[in-house]
């Protein structure tokens, strides 16, 4: 039988090759040809943390941090191994109750599993860290996490520096080479924005082995492709923490913006718009909730009216109508016109003037003291009417290139985001609105000449204009970054558009003089004399700009001292009526204090009564009526809460909600302001809570 | 061989006769096995050594198994031969009766209730066990001078032996224990049973397979082509033979009704929708678990759909190795602990992890020279009993090989088949060691006529 049999013994040696065979070809499929599982597996076990770098400081020009990197500390849990801690201590020290405490453990768990550690308390406060630290030993599962967040010591200067935020889908689709990933910061406006590869750093990785449960097994590899966490590099900027904080100040309760420029450099001193708000609001975990109330809020606190408000100049373009004139030849500083209270030379267009004595316009000096609106617009057509270019069009266009190169109706390229260019009207705009080529003439465009008509400017452009004249013809592009920190070639390319010269008129002094000593008139005896500096011979030039939908705009354009100016501001106060009532007054403190050092003691009340003028529009100021009426609507329910709360602990969640909901109150309102300075925001609703509690009969 | 004979020179003892190649891979795979455990137990803690001599891991524990394991092999080769075919018999009814015994005093463990608790926190695994009693009392059947295999009630008698432990270790959900007494065939069909059955047997499992992989319209327009082909070819013998027309309709009539009737059935109402789904993730194909009523009936919640977490985890293993392997204890989901039962069921991933294609290839060649030199073994026996048994001792290991390494490549639904001397545990290992130390010890005796 075994012989009969034996082939049999080959044919099960070849069923054990077949089986072999099919295992190995499956091998070579999984372990050669299937890329695929390598990365799986590395997926799976290659933790990589990100170490952040400290992102850079910016300092002001004598080189105080307008904001800095606090160390802040998280409370983290990992509630699988929280199990024997003794809950009744560390509910004590947080002020919450074991409910609470059992809801945080919970939330913890459903987002993170129970081995990986949450936050279960973010950002503590340093009472709270120096408590918590002495009684860690009781509280196994967790630990105390530290993070580096942005804080704000002068609470000043919000939309200039910008904010930091979490990267999103969007952000990450628009910066996919510049290597970043979810979960890391970035800055999103302001000089955060601009500067963001200047203070970023470079982040390290670390690469650790992880096991199922995602815990670390230790260095993948000891380290070898780790890299090292690179901090970033500081700025340097020419704002003023002083006189940034004083023009928040005096802008307080308005609508408008001021800005002070360093004319020699092109250095922004200031910049100012309000309404505004605290930087430290946006950072922490209260970010997105504050944030998103100051989206809804409709006086814009984070829109920057410095760069993007547009208002028509009205008188403070008076000035430059002259420089244009000038630099053509068509005027000298003695001409003068013989204005008897208006501008008839257009015949059908009549431009009325705020004088009528006669000689009031005898030359340049006079004029522009005056503010005559009969001889700007007379310069105006002027310069239109040129012979030299034929026809009113081309006279135009010309015109139009000098408003250019003073930096009208372009981007002056300020170091912000999204700064807005303005406008000066284009031909085709006039062509349009005369229906043809041809068919309008320097009298139908007069009013350009008095700055109202199609022409606006941004508030930074206006100072720009008063760097121009203060310097006699020259300006240097706006900018906050004076230099940074180990400056390298990337950094010189991108600084040398403002350490660039713009000449942009060749006038003679003796021209220039009688500019100045027009503008100085109008702080002596003009619409300004009684805005006065300590000490300081100052040129400014006041503006009323005709504003269709309500009171008219105050604006208000300086530079001091008259002699080697080293200060030109410029600001808007919307509503504000004559230039000289609200804006004037603000400027001049502006100037006393970057000049001064400090303010007069007798100027001080003055400061707090223009702090306290209150020119908020009244269809913001309903808004925030309503706003109050639904936040007192809400207190009533929440005490009503409150005490069903003290008999029964069952709707804790609700109440929170409400106080979130409460606590969201527009920044803009005066009281808000000064609750956010003298609190924690963080802590705000946790601490009314308490006060409500308190506070009950 | 010279050596070998110059040691059966020196010792006239219990290595007389003793086939040393056998004796040198046996040691060589249980080695791997330890270092395969070592991989995954290790620590990157500097206490390896430590923790090995506390013999709290499982890598010391295995080596204390293989101590126990030579011990045990040094009584096996002292034991004469003929105690076992003079036992075979009642050492089967012993095994028999030890299964049975499970459902009593049966200690569960990952839901199979086949443990039998021993002394010091060892369990024993009677199935494991029984696969040698079966073997030996298939060899003791099978060498009566009574038995002529070729008469069917023979070959039924050989078969309610072999499928008897089956029966009651499907009872206890071990299917995958179940599944390796059928290697017992491929022994029977050495000993003359027809090939048909062997042939009809794969071709069952093809057609399930294909049922899983081909859509079911295709599938049965393609059996039909097949048998019209097929009847179109052998047109001229119908007329010899007029059953063979009715065989192939009636073939392909079964086929169809098991590939559109009896295979959905099967799946929807007698597997649980685990089982299912595990079947159907080994072909790479999704199982919608809504179809089962089986789980649908034992509860009103909507069957969970497992997911393939195991098998998934034990492919990444295997395939992030590449050519070479990550190295020696580098391996990432080793270390990681991503796969499940490494040191037990999947201990193949570790292996395959850290030494690659390369490393996987020269195990397997092992293996195959093992297999290999036991059929060798077998074909030189003179007595029938001690072929027979050797036969057993090539399909046991053959199946467990197979079932083990095609379920961590992702080839086979995952029964909880051990891979030979290598997995964790001492029931696995006791269990083989005495099945090839038998062997030795018959071989020993190869030129007595054993019954």
């Amino acid at each position: 039988m075994s012989v009969f049999n034996q082939s049999r013994g080959r044919v099960i040696q070849i069923i054990i090759s077949a089986v072999f065979l099919i295992i190995t070809i499956q091998l070579i499929n999984l372990q050669l040809f299937s890329a695929k599982y390598k990365l799986a597996a590395e997926n799976n076990a290659i933790y990589r943390k990100i170490v952040y770098p400290d992102r850079g400081i910016i300092f002001d020009r004598t080189r105080k941090p307008l904001l800095e990197n606090i160390i802040s500390y998280d409370l983290m849990v990992t509630p699988a191994e929280a199990k024997t801690t003794d809950t009744f201590t560390l509910c004590a020290l947080l002020n919450i109750d074991t409910v609470e405490y059992k809801k945080r453990i919970r939330d913890a768990i459903f987002k993170n599993t129970s081995v990986k550690p949450s936050i279960f308390e973010p950002l503590l406060s340093t009472e709270l860290f120096a408590r918590l630290s002495e009684n860690m030993y009781k509280f196994p599962g967790f630990v105390l996490s530290e993070r580096s967040v942005r804080n704000y010591p002068y609470n000043t200067a919000a939309q200039l520096l910008g904010y930091i935020a979490e990267v999103d889908t969007t952000f990450l689709r628009k910066h996919k080479e510049e290597g970043y990933e979810m979960g890391d910061y970035a800055g999103m406006n302001g000089l955060e924005r601009t500067y963001e590869k200047v203070l970023m750093g470079q982040r390290g990785i670390k690469r650790f082995i992880r096991d199922n449960k995602s815990r670390i097994q230790g260095p993948y590899e000891n380290g070898m492709f780790d890299t090292v966490a690179i901090a970033g590099r500081n700025l340097f900027t020419s704002i003023d923490v002083e006189v940034q904080q004083l023009a928040e100040q005096l802008l307080q309760n308005k609508i408008g913006s001021a800005v002070a420029i360093n004319p020699r450099t092109g250095g922004i001193i200031a910049m100012v718009s309000s309404p505004t708000y605290n930087p430290n609001v946006l950072t922490g975990n209260a970010r997105r909730r504050n944030w998103g109330r100051m989206v809804m809020d409709t006086a814009k606190p984070m829109y920057n009216r410095a760069i993007k408000g547009q208002y028509p100049p009205g008188s403070t373009f008076k000035p430059l109508g002259a420089l244009v004139a000038l630099d053509q030849g068509l005027v000298t500083p003695s001409y003068g016109v013989g204005c008897g209270g208006g501008y008839a030379g257009c015949g059908s267009v009549y431009v009325r003037c705020e004088h009528k004595n006669p000689g009031h316009a005898a030359n340049l000096r006079l004029a522009l003291a005056n503010s005559c609106n009969s001889y700007f617009s007379d310069v105006f057509r002027k310069a239109i009417d040129n012979k030299k270019y034929g026809n009113a069009t081309k006279g135009y266009l010309k015109w139009k290139e000098y408003m250019n190169s003073f930096g009208l109706g372009v981007r002056l390229d300020v170091d912000l985001p999204s700064e807005d260019k303005a406008s000066i009207p284009d031909t085709a705009r006039y062509n349009k609105d005369f229906g043809g080529k041809g068919r309008w003439n320097s009298c139908s465009i007069l009013t350009l000449g008095i700055g109202q008509d199609r022409m606006t400017a941004t508030p930074v452009q206006l100072a720009n204009l008063m760097c121009i004249i203060a310097n006699k013809g020259y300006y240097y592009a706006p900018h906050f970054v004076d230099s940074i920190e180990r400056e390298n070639e990337e950094d010189k390319e991108m600084l040398k558009k403002y350490r660039t010269k713009h000449v942009v008129t060749h006038i003679s002094d003796s021209a220039y003089k009688a500019v100045h000593d027009g503008m100085h008139d109008v702080t002596v005896y003009g619409t300004a004399s009684a805005i006065s500096i300590p000490g300081v011979e100052y040129c400014a030039k006041t503006g009323t700009a005709q504003n269709p939908h309500g009171k008219n705009h105050s604006l208000f354009v300086a530079f001091a001292p008259k002699k080697n100016p080293r200060i030109a501001v410029a600001v808007v106060v919307e509503n504000g009526g004559y230039g000289s009532v609200a804006a004037g007054p603000i400027a001049g403190f502006i100037m006393e204090k970057y000049l001064n050092d400090t303010i007069s003691t007798s100027g001080l009340s003055e400061v707090d009564r223009v702090a306290k003028i209150n020119l908020i529009p009244t269809a913001i100021k309903q808004w925030y009526y309503r706003k109050d009426s639904i936040r007192a609507a809400k207190l009533a329910e929440e005490e009503a809460n409150a005490k069903l709360e003290a008999a029964a602990e069952a709707n804790s969640k609700a109440n929170t909600e409400a106080q979130l909901e409460l606590n969201a109150k527009p920044v803009g309102s005066n009281d808000t302001a000064v609750k956010i300075k003298s609190k924690s925001p963080l802590l705000l609703p946790e601490e009314q809570k308490k006060k409500w509690k308190g506070g009950k009969p | 061989m010279e050596g070998r004979q110059a040691m059966s020179n020196r010792q006239k003892g219990i290595s007389q006769g003793i086939d040393t190649t056998i004796v040198w891979l046996y040691a060589i795979l249980v080695m791997i096995g330890i270092l395969c455990i070592f991989m995954v137990e290790y620590r990157n803690d500097g206490h390896w050594l430590q923790s090995f001599l506390n013999g709290k891991t499982s890598y010391s524990k295995q080596f204390i198994y293989a101590g126990v394991c030579t011990i045990l092999a040094t009584f096996i080769l002292l034991t004469d031969s003929k105690f076992f075919t003079a036992f075979a018999n009642l050492l089967y009814a012993f095994g028999i009766l030890l299964m049975l015994s499970t459902f009593v005093i049966g200690k569960n463990i990952n839901g199979s209730k086949s443990w039998i608790p021993l002394f010091g926190g060892f369990n024993l695994q009677p199935v494991e066990i029984c696969k040698i009693f079966t073997a030996l009392a298939l060899a003791k059947f099978l060498s009566r001078q009574e038995t002529d295999f070729s008469k069917l009630k023979s070959q039924l008698i050989a078969g309610v032996i072999t499928l008897l432990p089956a029966i009651i270790s499907i009872i206890q959900h071990e299917a995958g224990m179940a599944l390796v007494y059928f290697c017992f065939f491929l022994v029977m069909f050495r000993e003359g049973l027809s090939p048909t059955i062997l042939i009809v047997g794969f071709s069952f499992v093809a057609l399930i397979i294909s049922t899983l992989l081909i859509e079911p319209n295709t599938l049965a327009i393609i059996l039909t082509v097949g048998a019209i082909i097929t009847i179109y070819l052998l047109r001229k013998q119908f007329k010899r033979s007029k059953g063979l027309l009715t065989l192939i309709i009636f073939i392909w009539a079964a086929c169809v009704g098991i590939q559109r009737f009896a295979v959905p059935f099967i799946f929807n109402n007698v597997l649980e929708c685990y089982q299912s789904a595990r079947v159907y993730s080994a072909f790479g194909k999704d199982y919608n678990c809504s179809e089962n009523k089986r789980s649908a009936k034992k509860s009103d919640k909507a069957p969970k759909k497992p997911d393939d977490y195991n098998v998934r985890q034990s492919k990444i293993a295997i395939g992030s190795g590449g050519l070479l392997g990550k190295g020696f204890l580098k391996g990432t989901q080793t270390r990681g602990k991503y796969v499940p039962a490494q040191s037990t069921d999947f201990v193949f991933t570790s292996l395959g992890e850290a030494f690659g294609f390369v490393g996987c290839l020269i195990f397997l060649l092992i293996y195959l020279f093992f297999l290999f030199r036991i059929i060798t073994i077998a074909e030189r026996q003179r007595s029938t009993f001690s072929r027979v048994y050797a036969y057993s001792v090539v399909s046991i290991l053959l199946f467990h090989i197979a079932f083990n390494i095609c379920m961590t490549i992702g080839l086979f639904p995952s029964p909880g088949v051990t891979l030979p001397l290598i997995s964790y545990g001492g029931s696995s290992m006791v269990s083989f060691t005495i099945l090839i130390f038998i062997l030795l010890r018959l071989d020993a005796d190869r030129q007595m006529v054993l019954r």
